[in-house]
Formats: structure tokens, C-alpha cells, sequence
């Protein structure tokens, strides 16, 4: 204590300090008015605000992905399905430095750089707290490693997930098709919300075709999670409705006897029932592996596929356009005995070439010393070119277009696979419209023959053999049975599709081409007699060659000196029991030569297979 | 002179308990509700630990034990020993920076073999102390060259502690400190001068500032710049206030806590946590009681009878309120983040004892006998 004692005012120095702390609570006081005020702010007036902050923080919207419908063969094998794979995620809002953690993750998980590349495309389009994919099909040991080092890597986390895998490898790939990982495109044209878990999409065939059916609905779950991210627990769920299983027209054994018989061959076969449009076979050739793509196929993998000479990522069955060759000859004479009142005795003579009147130009038969005199059957028979020329210029180009159209030449066949070709099925109009050229008289007679600018798919020229089969009965092809609800309650949908009736003038002219055909096999001087031998039923075929390229007035084909991409295609399309028709097919051996010694002895294999499978 | 009557004998109320222990009943009560009011949040904000709890209440008992221990020593008695102790204080801040421990990029403590210690503790009640001591036997309002030594007996140890560095508690004890000076009278037009001369100053602080402590600043201006990064506690803790509504989400049941996105929910930011389990009416409520604290603590001190004892317990009653609203300044975004605690709710032990020796020193004020009459 002081010594020293000073004189206070006691009661001066007492009401000093009244005074001040009186200034003090006063201060006090305000300090916390102000703090009141702004804490009526945050709780009263901007509660809502922040309520709805306070659930984002902890509520997480997860989507769930449908499990994709499955898709078997008309006998239920199955053609596509659904396996378990784990894939890595990583959701960027939870990592601190991506870098670093990537570069640990790939000391002990194989990251490739367009995984890398791919991991950060994705970044830029999808908000931070969603989980990113970066690795696909991770092996058990990558699973096992990841798990024991688990800890260092938060917001990173394996997946387990159904990958698409088509079990039967590349056994109908161009009529099945393939998923693949939705990419910009893809999302300009689903509906997102509804795919907001799913990662694939169906990219061609019936995958793409019928993906609405395939996907399903995407269910979601509300869970809570904690800052780290971590799951709690599911406040509400809303579970995916899986999408719909398919079973398709197709049987497999026909498809993979069609893809044997062809083998490492270029070209196209499809068979259906004629009675039903069912498509029993739909082949390209060659064939690949849509498992390639189901994840992303390696770049050079892709170039190989790309560059093969073969084209086999080219759905031939779907979008290749073929002059058809001789294989129109009998719907040309169909359209001259019902619409042009010739009749099948009318004759000919074949010299080996025909001449409009009072033109110089030779329209050669592909036989140079000519078939003699012809018939309509015979002319079939043998593919007499000459006589076809002059059916041809009797008719005109405008009614051979109109009656040919009535088979669906020049029109898509309608089957339930996108990117269909349509051909082409010339006329005065159409190349006043595109070529802007009048029609020339000797264009009619090389259509006649099916060469010119007639063009056909495989399809198209199946499903007219499959109503020349049906007297006239054209139906739309297609490649699905049903779509089968994975819920039972739900119906499955049925696909009937009206078949159209051609007018029919008279039943035998119908009858007498159906002979013809038939001789085209079983006949003495048919040009496919080859395969008309040891059959237990009859078959009703015609053969084609197709030119690639034109050949001049004189000039000789040689295919051995002819190199082989411009060889001719070879064609043929048949149907069978030819009384009683259960399969029509049309094939096309691409620059195979000639239809009687390529594309029919296939053709044969194939109805072999499907009528008397035990031969 | 002074006439000392001796009114030991006459007056009833010097018989009861609150004499004989020499505590103060209201004051008391004030503390003990405000302390189980704060153990319900804590259970909550730990997410219901026993051994958070368990040990909160040891440090309660240690806390209120120093506020029943320092209570028995008379005013005259502490004022006779302020100089000592402040100047012990100096010297072991001295020793801290040379000697001191580091913990978490500060050193604060003192190994003093079997205690660790944090000297800058001390000086929040050794600072008021000494200046209240100084001014004792001078005559009030202070002027001229007293102001000056008291400004220095405040600065040296604000700028010991403010090297270590401990922004947040060098801040409070120059608060303290200024505290006495206003209540000793200092002159209005000194004080809006000095305010003016800290507006000015406040560049040259910021050059002196560490890097940590300037983004603190930032961030409070501007928090929604990196949500993720230095903005991310004011954010998250206005969003827990403000979703706690005006009745809260109810106890125990607070998201932002229970689900960590909350940080340091227990301890700094523990009044986010009452704001979102009990919402407006929980705050004003704690408010309350602190207010109750606060101006019973000013009762006491306008009641003391000597300049020592007023200037003292007045000022210690207003760092309470300073404790208070820097740390609900901070939590709900009127104030920058400073590293300060909430008074007896939020979880750790060395700064609730030395509040509680100050309330304890409050309760001696009140209790022992006085000159005058009362």
C-alpha cells in the first residue's frame, strides 16, 4: 500500500465512477442490441434461407441407376446381360489436391491417360460433389489393394455395378448393337433427369433402338451424409424401376450357322418368316466384338476396326445398297404378267445381246452365245438378260418403279433397328428430281436386270422375297417379340404390325414365278442346280450378280485379272419349303462373283440348317 | 483521514452465510445457471461425450474452487500484492518467449516442470490490478503524466503477449487495462483522440499483423470468397444460427454440429451450436443470464468504497461483457474470427479459471467490510 496519503474526494471520485459505468452498461448495451438484431436477422428473417442451407449441407440426392433390361434370342438364350464390375469414383468436392491423389491412386490402381482424360472432361461438365468415374472394371487385387489402403484416399470409393455384357461375343452384333458410355451428344438428346446414374447408353442396333425400353426409370435415394461426405443414412427412397427385358425374333443358332457359313467373307444375309416378318437371322460380315466398346475401345483397336478393309463395323444387312442383280428378275416378271398382260409363254429369241429399235448399241447377255429361244420360266430359269431387257422396255421404267415399290424396293423396310438405308428404285421423276436429266430408254433395260441405279439393302430384298413367298403378302419385318416387364403386373406390349396385301390379277401368274424359282434350283438348267441336290424339301431361289462398276460395250470381265474390291457381287435370295415357305432369305457375297457359285451354296447351308437341321 | 466505523457489530447482515464465506449469492447463482446451461450445450456439441462432460465438470470444480478460494482474500490484502504479482507476470512473459513451449504456432506456455502454464493468464486479472493499484491513492480523473505510466503498465505486457502471438488475449488485457482508465475518468476528448489515432493506426497494425492472422480479417469481410478454405467456419456457424430458427432444432438434434460441418463446435463456436439446438429463445436466454452476471458484477463495483476495489471489479465486470461479444461477434459474423471461448459453456479449462478468480475477487469486493455504511 502507498505511503503516502492523498486527500480524495470521496464523493466526487464515487459519482465519477457511477457515472462512467452507467456509460459502460449503456455501451454495453448497445453492443448487445446490435448483436440481438443480428441474430433476429439470421434466425427469424433469414432462417429459411439458411434452413435450406443447413439440409443442402447434409442432405445428398443420390440417383439410382435401373438395371438395364436384358436380351435373349426367340428361344431365351441370352444375348445381352448384366455382370457385376467395380468401378473407382472419385467425387473432386472431397479431395483437396486431385493431383496428388491421383497420382497416389495410380501407384496402386493402373490408370491409363484416357482414363486421365476422360476423369478430368468429366470434371468440367459435372458439379463438384457429384462422384466422377475413373476407372472401369477394376481386377480383384485392385479392389483388395484399394481397400486395405482405403484411408488415405477420402472421397475416393469403389463401386460395385452392373457392366453390359453380351455373353455370345460378336453373335449378332450389327441386329443387338452395343452400349457404350454416354458421351455430349448423348445428352443433348435423353432426358437427364432421368439418367442422372446411369453411365451407358445404347449407342446402335436394337441397344439403340430400343433403349427407352431398356433403361428403365432411375430411382433416387435422399441420404444424409456427414461434412466428410460419408453416408449416415437414407432419409427417403424412391427405388429405380428396372427397364424392361426384350426378347428378340432372332435365333441364335440360325444367326451363328449364318456367320459360320460366311466366315472371314464381306457381305450380308437375312432370313425371316415370311408368314410373320420375324427376323430369324440378321448378319453382316464380318463381325466384331461389341464388348470392345462397352467400356471405350482403345484407339488402336478402333483404327484396326476403322481401317479393315472388310468394313466390319459397316452394317451391311442394315445400310448396304446393292444393285440386286438378277434377283430381280422375278419381280419384274411378276409385274409384266399382272400389270402388263404378257403371259408366261410369250417367247424370245437370245442372241446374246438386244437393240432397242434403230439404235446401234448392244445390250449384251451375260452368256455371249445367247440362250436361244425363252420362255418366262425359262428365262428365269437361266437368267436369260435379254429377255428381261425386253420385258423391261414393254413395261417402261415407270411401271416397273410402281410395281417393284408395291415389294417395298426403294422404301425402308420399316425393321425396328435405326439407320436404315432405303435403295433406290429409279424412275422418270426421281431422276428429273435429282439428276435433272430426262430418262433414257436403255436405262429401263439395265433395270430390268437390276443393275443401273437401282439400288437394295438386304433387308429390303429379304422382306420382298418373303412377299413374293406369301403371294403378296407384305409385312413389316421385325426383330422383337416382346418387351417383357420385369414387373409381372405390367402386360408385355404386343407388336402387331398390319400386313399389307398386294392386288393380286391372277393367282397363277404368282405360281407360275414361284415355279420359275423353283427351277432356278431343282430345274435341269437352273442356275443355282448346284445346291438342288440330296434337299428333302424344295427350294425356290434366284440368283444375281451384281456389277460394281460398269463395264463398256466390249469389254470383257475377267475376274481373274479384275482386282477383287471391284469384283462382282454376289447374290441370292430364296425361300423354302417353296409350297409352304417357313424361311425367305437374301444373301450378298460381296465381290464373291457369281451368284450361282457363291451366295446360293450359303443360302443352302443356312435353309439346310433351319428345315432339316439333322442332314 | 479517514474515520473507520466499525460496523461489524450492529449490522444483522454481516452474520450471514454469504459473509461468513464471503460469497456472493446472486452473482453465484448467475455463474451456476450460466455453467449447467453450458453443460447441456457442451453434451450436445461433443456429441454426447461422458468424458467431455466429466471433464468440463472437473474444470468447473477447479474453476469455481480458485472463485471460492480468491474470494476469501481482502481487497486490501490484493491490493497490497498487485505489484508483486504484476511484476512476476512481466518476467514470466519475458521467460515465454524466451523459454516458452510452442503450441499450435504460438508460444504460450511456460514448462515449469510439473505445470504447464500460461503466464498471459495471469495478466488478464494482474493488468487491471496494476493500473487500478496506481490509481488508488492518486486523485481522479487521471491527467497528464499518470495517464502515461498507466498506458505503459498496460502496453508492456499487450506487447509481450501480442509477440507470442496471441492477438486474441494481448486484445482483451488492453481492454481490461483500458477499462480501469475510462472508469478512472479519462477525459472524453482523450478518449475520441485515442480512437481517432487507432482508426489511423490500423494500416501500420496490419503491416505489423502475421499472414494468419490478416486472413482472418479478410475473411471476415469477405467469407463467401472460399467457402471451402479460411471462410468456412463463419459460414457453416451462420448457417447453423440461422437454421436454428426461433425455437431450434431442439437439443441434441442439431445437423451442423452432430454432422461436423461445424468446426471446433465445442469449443469456440459452441454458441452455433445453442443457436441451432435452441434457437433465438435459447440464445436470449444464455444472454440473459450473462447480462444478469454483468450487472450485478457493476452493482458490486459502484458499491465498493475505495478507488482499488471499484476500478477493479468494475473492470472486470466489463471484459465479461468483452468475452461475451467477441466471441458471439465472431460466431454469428459481426466480428473477425479471434480465437476467444464462450464463458463457462465452452469446452477448456485455463481461461475459466481465471475468470472465475476474477468473479471471486468481485465477490471479496462485495463481501468483506466496507468503510461506510452501506
Amino acid at each position: 500500500m502507498p505511503n503516502r496519503v492523498t486527500i480524495k474526494d470521496y464523493l466526487f471520485e464515487s459519482h465519477l465512477f457511477m457515472r462512467r459505468a452507467v456509460v459502460a452498461l449503456i455501451f454495453s448495451g448497445l453492443l448487445l442490441v446490435a448483436l440481438i438484431s443480428r441474430l433476429v436477422f439470421l434466425q427469424v428473417f433469414a432462417h429459411e434461407r439458411f434452413s435450406t442451407l443447413s439440409d443442402d449441407n447434409r442432405i445428398k440426392i443420390q440417383p439410382l441407376a435401373p438395371n438395364r433390361g436384358l436380351i435373349f434370342d426367340r428361344n431365351g438364350v441370352i444375348l445381352a446381360e448384366n455382370l457385376p464390375s467395380y468401378r473407382l469414383e472419385i467425387t473432386p468436392e472431397l479431395v483437396k489436391d486431385l493431383d496428388t491423389v491421383l497420382n497416389n491412386l495410380s501407384q496402386i490402381i493402373t490408370l491409363k491417360d484416357i482414363d486421365r482424360k476422360r476423369f478430368h472432361k468429366l470434371r468440367k461438365q459435372t458439379p463438384s460433389f457429384k462422384p466422377i468415374p475413373l476407372r472401369f472394371h477394376l481386377s480383384d487385387q485392385e479392389v483388395a489393394q484399394f481397400a486395405v489402403d482405403r484411408h488415405r484416399f477420402p472421397g475416393v470409393d469403389i463401386v460395385a455395378g452392373l457392366s453390359r455384357h453380351y455373353p455370345q461375343g460378336s453373335l449378332g452384333v450389327h441386329a443387338l448393337g452395343y452400349v457404350g458410355r454416354l458421351d455430349e451428344r448423348d445428352l443433348l438428346k435423353i432426358d437427364t433427369s432421368n439418367y442422372s446414374g446411369t453411365t451407358h447408353i445404347g449407342k446402335t442396333g436394337i441397344e439403340k433402338t430400343y433403349e427407352n425400353t431398356l433403361h428403365g426409370t432411375t430411382g433416387y435415394s435422399h441420404i444424409e451424409t456427414n461434412a466428410e461426405g460419408r453416408i449416415l443414412r437414407t432419409l427417403k427412397r424412391i427405388p429405380p424401376v428396372p427397364g424392361n427385358d426384350i426378347h428378340l425374333t432372332i435365333d441364335a443358332k440360325l444367326q451363328g450357322k449364318v456367320e459360320e457359313v460366311f466366315g472371314q467373307t464381306a457381305g450380308a444375309a437375312v432370313a425371316l418368316n415370311p408368314n410373320t416378318g420375324e427376323i430369324l437371322a440378321f448378319a453382316s460380315l464380318p463381325i466384331y466384338d461389341p464388348n470392345l466398346f462397352v467400356n471405350g475401345i482403345d484407339i488402336e483397336t478402333y483404327q484396326q476396326l476403322q481401317n479393315d478393309d472388310k468394313q466390319p463395323l459397316f452394317n451391311r444387312a442394315l445400310r448396304g445398297q446393292y444393285p440386286p442383280g438378277s434377283t430381280i428378275k422375278p419381280f419384274v416378271a411378276l409385274g409384266a404378267l399382272e400389270r402388263h398382260s404378257k403371259t408366261e409363254h410369250d417367247s424370245i429369241f437370245c442372241p446374246g445381246y438386244y437393240q432397242l429399235p434403230g439404235k446401234d448399241r448392244k445390250y449384251r447377255d451375260w452368256k455371249k452365245t445367247g440362250h436361244g429361244t425363252m420362255s418366262m420360266v425359262s428365262a428365269i430359269t437361266q437368267s436369260c438378260d435379254v429377255y428381261f431387257y425386253d420385258l423391261a422396255n414393254t413395261m417402261g421404267i415407270d411401271q416397273l418403279h410402281d410395281y417393284l415399290s408395291l415389294f417395298g424396293f426403294g422404301k425402308r423396310s420399316g425393321i425396328d433397328i435405326s439407320g436404315e438405308a432405303s435403295g433406290l428404285l429409279p424412275s422418270q421423276a426421281w431422276k428429273q428430281k435429282n439428276r435433272d436429266q430426262p430418262w433414257y430408254p436403255g436405262e429401263t433395260l439395265i433395270t430390268g436386270i437390276g443393275q443401273g441405279f437401282m439400288l437394295t439393302t438386304p433387308i429390303q430384298l429379304a422382306s420382298a422375297t418373303a412377299t413374293l413367298a406369301t403371294f403378296g403378302q407384305h409385312i413389316k419385318p421385325r426383330i422383337v417379340i416382346e418387351t417383357q416387364s420385369a414387373d409381372p403386373k405390367k402386360a408385355p406390349a404386343a407388336l402387331t404390325e398390319g400386313a399389307k396385301q398386294i392386288a393380286i390379277n391372277e393367282y397363277s401368274h404368282w405360281q407360275t414365278i414361284i415355279h420359275s424359282m423353283q427351277n432356278v434350283v431343282h430345274g435341269k438348267r437352273g442356275t443355282a442346280r448346284r445346291i438342288g441336290v440330296n434337299v428333302s424339301y424344295t427350294i425356290a431361289g434366284k440368283t444375281g450378280t451384281a456389277q460394281v462398276f460398269g463395264l463398256k460395250e466390249e469389254e470383257k470381265y475377267d475376274a481373274e485379272t479384275i482386282a477383287e474390291k471391284l469384283r462382282d457381287h454376289s447374290l441370292f435370295i430364296a425361300f423354302a419349303p417353296a409350297d409352304n415357305p417357313q424361311i425367305a432369305i437374301a444373301a450378298i457375297v460381296e465381290n464373291g462373283g457369281s451368284g450361282s457359285a457363291v451366295a446360293a451354296p450359303l443360302v443352302r447351308k443356312i435353309i439346310d440348317f433351319w428345315l432339316a437341321p439333322d442332314s | 483521514m479517514t474515520q473507520y466505523i466499525d460496523i461489524n457489530r450492529n449490522d444483522a447482515s454481516r452474520r450471514d452465510w454469504q459473509h461468513l464465506l464471503h460469497l456472493d449469492a446472486l452473482l453465484l447463482l448467475g455463474l451456476i445457471c450460466a455453467s449447467i446451461f453450458g453443460l447441456f450445450i457442451l453434451y450436445s456439441a461433443s456429441g454426447q461425450s461422458d468424458a467431455v462432460l466429466n471433464r468440463q465438470l472437473i474444470r468447473l470444480g477447479i474453476a469455481f474452487a480458485t472463485m471460492a478460494i480468491a474470494a476469501q482474500f481482502q481487497p486490501q490484502w490484493l491490493l497490497r500484492w498487485t505489484p508483486w504479482l504484476y511484476g512476476i507476470g512481466i518476467i514470466l512473459l519475458i521467460l515465454v518467449l524466451v523459454f516458452g513451449d510452442i503450441g499450435k504456432g504460438a508460444q504460450r506456455w511456460l514448462n515449469l516442470g510439473f505445470i504447464r502454464f500460461q503466464p498471459s493468464e495471469m495478466m488478464k486479472l494482474a493488468v487491471p490490478m496494476m493500473v487500478a493499484w496506481y490509481f488508488s491513492d492518486k486523485r481522479l480523473p487521471p491527467r497528464g503524466s499518470r495517464l502515461l505510466i498507466a498506458g505503459l503498465l498496460i502496453a508492456i505486457p499487450v506487447m509481450l503477449i501480442a509477440r507470442q502471438p496471441d492477438l486474441g488475449t494481448s486484445l482483451l488485457i488492453a481492454c481490461a487495462g483500458f477499462f480501469v482508465l475510462f472508469l478512472a475518468g479519462l477525459s472524453w476528448r482523450l478518449l475520441i483522440g485515442l480512437t481517432a489515432i487507432a482508426a489511423a493506426g490500423a494500416p501500420v497494425l496490419w503491416h505489423f499483423m502475421h499472414e494468419y492472422q490478416r486472413q482472418r480479417v479478410l475473411t471476415f469481410l469477405h467469407p463467401e470468397k472460399d467457402p471451402l478454405g479460411t471462410g468456412y467456419h463463419i459460414i457453416q456457424s451462420k448457417i447453423a444460427i440461422g437454421s436454428g430458427g426461433s425455437f431450434g432444432k431442439g437439443w441434441l438434434n442439431g445437423t451442423q454440429a452432430h454432422l461436423e460441418f461445424l468446426p471446433e463446435s465445442s469449443t469456440d463456436f459452441i454458441f452455433a451450436v445453442l443457436g441451432e439446438e435452441f434457437g433465438l429463445a435459447g440464445i436470449l436466454l444464455l444472454l440473459a443470464i450473462y447480462a444478469f452476471i454483468i450487472i450485478r458484477s457493476m452493482y458490486i463495483a459502484t458499491q465498493a468504497q475505495d478507488t482499488y476495489s471499484r476500478l477493479l471489479g468494475g473492470s472486470l465486470g466489463l471484459t465479461f461483457f468483452i468475452y461475451i461479444f467477441v466471441n458471439t461477434g465472431m460466431v454469428t459474423g459481426l466480428l473477425p474470427v479471434v480465437g476467444l471461448p464462450l464463458p463457462l459453456v465452452s469446452y477448456g479449462g485455463t481461461s475459466m479459471v481465471t475468470l472465475m478468480a476474477g468473479f471471486g475477487i468481485l465477490m471479496s469486493i462485495q463481501t468483506h467490510r466496507k468503510l461506510l455504511p452501506t
